[in-house]
């Protein structure tokens, strides 16, 4: 099993809602988040591109703050979704510094922070947050492992790209084009 | 031409200002943790070389600081800590692929033995000291008889001390300035080149003095190659890790690092060091503060600018 996400930037408006419904969700204290939107502007005036990425934890196969974690409290549980035991985080902030999509922060509290896939959703049948609020339905939740679910059907059909995964991270966030 | 301009969605005060998430705390910690590497592996590999009454300073008075400015570089990394109670979970298991796991074992065991080190020589230190505890004596009597174990032990320790602060950097590929090998022999080097500066510093001996700076001479050049090696490598990378050097060519660092760290801190105290053999009189203690001013500088500087590149996408 590997859970993963696609987002289509052919429909996000860039709404932030599921930015809101993260930090509803998950009690994201006020000034943080755990997802974001990227509006990216490509070309030279007049002829102009944007591109609107809900952006969020890349849930990476080859995780680089899972490697980095000197205790353990960056893992991985089914499906590949990386978590932080708060438990264990002692703050040493390697993890922050191994991330190249720069997804995780300090919470408040001392440990550090970042997207759960809404594990604690998702372990109860439903999807992420992000994904069941989002109004265009641009986002996508599922197993990338089982050929017949609707990601991986969509993958197969559709052009897609994952950000840097030149950085060698295998991330499981999808773009689709 | 083709621009992109990113407009991130986040604006958020809390998170995207504070990415450069280490500060002084793990550069003076880096600092420390190589010059306690090159204090103890000189006094060890000295002693081993029978040389512990002609070099007092070296084998056996300097080491009694070692633990003093490591437990400062640990207080200084407890402060980074920003869930601090939990510490303790650092010692509840091994990761090797964590480079600050098994940094974190090492210094357990380092700190320990450069204590006991040290102490071995307090009686030498002072004259006339006895240990009034009979069991601190015959502790310390053993230790004495066997201080060769523990000053292999030590060299093996302190080289992997030395390496390791740069190891830790080294480990990051998000942060492509620090994704190179050379780190941990250039942080090792550093930090011996410190312990050598430190040993010019305090000793009163002419003979003690001439020896180590002609060591940290020799430790200056490997460490002026080492960095033309970095920057020949990332130089040949790929276009971030060119972006990253950059930062150091017209870049923000250009001046702190060319100028201070490389001029002052190892070229000028180079040429001095090397003045000493046309017979010039030198105070030696000016190379020396150079050398230790400029290894904090480059930990100061490279811990920045690691954080300051980055994957751009």
């Amino acid at each position: 099993m590997r859970y993963a996400m696609a987002i289509d930037t052919r429909k996000c408006v860039g709404c932030s809602d599921c930015v809101v419904a993260c930090q509803t969700e998950n009690n994201v204290p006020i000034g943080y988040c755990r997802d974001w939107v990227v509006e990216a502007t490509t070309g030279t005036y007049p002829e102009l591109q944007m591109e609107l990425r809900s952006e969020r934890c890349n849930h990476c196969s080859d995780a680089p703050c899972v490697r980095c974690c000197p205790t353990g409290a960056s893992h991985q549980e089914e499906g590949g979704t990386v978590l932080v035991d708060p438990q264990e985080c002692i703050g040493c902030k390697a993890c922050i510094v191994s991330c190249p999509y720069d997804a995780r922060y300090v919470h408040p509290e001392g440990y550090v922070d970042k997207c759960t896939f809404c594990i604690h959703r998702v372990r109860a049948g439903e999807s992420p947050a992000c994904v069941a609020v989002c109004p265009t339905h641009c986002l996508y939740f599922g197993d990338t492992d089982d050929p017949n679910s609707k990601i991986s059907r969509l993958l197969a059909r559709r052009k897609w790209k994952r950000l840097i995964p030149e950085a060698g991270t295998d991330p499981n966030i999808y773009y689709l084009l | 031409m083709v621009e992109e301009i990113i407009v991130s969605g986040r604006h958020l005060p809390e998170i995207d200002p504070r990415l450069t998430i280490w500060g002084w705390e793990i550069a003076l910690y880096l600092f420390l943790g190589g010059l306690v590497a090159g204090i103890l592996f000189f006094s060890a590999l000295l002693f081993l070389q029978g040389k512990g009454d002609r070099f007092g300073t070296t084998v056996k008075r300097l080491p009694v600081f070692a633990p003093v400015l490591l437990v400062i570089g640990l207080l200084a990394l407890l402060l980074d800590l920003s869930h601090l109670l939990y510490f303790w979970q650092l010692f509840t298991t091994i990761r090797w692929e964590s480079p600050m796991s098994w940094g974190a074992w090492t210094l357990l065991v380092v700190l320990p033995l450069s204590v006991i080190w040290a102490l071995s020589w307090w009686p030498e230190w002072i004259p006339g000291w006895s240990w009034k505890n009979p069991a601190l004596k015959d502790f310390f009597g053993w230790v004495e008889r066997q201080r060769v174990w523990l000053a292999r032990i030590l060299i093996v320790l302190s080289v992997l001390l030395g390496m390791y602060t740069g190891i830790l950097l080294s480990a990051f590929n998000s942060r492509p300035f620090w994704n190179s090998a050379i780190m941990g022999p250039l942080f090792l080097t550093s930090g011996l080149s410190t312990g050598a500066a430190a040993i010019v510093l305090f000793s009163r001996d002419r003979e003690e003095r001439r020896l180590f700076s002609r060591i940290d001479l020799l430790l200056i050049m490997i460490e002026l190659f080492f960095i033309i090696h970095l920057f020949m490598g990332l130089l040949a990378g790929t276009r971030v890790h060119i972006e990253a050097v950059e930062l150091f060519m017209g870049g923000p660092y250009t001046t702190p690092f060319w100028v201070f760290v490389v001029g002052l801190g190892l070229v000028i105290p180079a040429i001095l060091e090397s003045l000493e053999f046309t017979k010039t009189k030198i105070p030696g203690t000016v190379p020396a503060v150079l050398v230790l001013v400029g290894g904090i500088l480059l930990r100061l500087i490279l811990v920045d600018a690691g954080q300051a590149s980055r994957w751009l996408y």
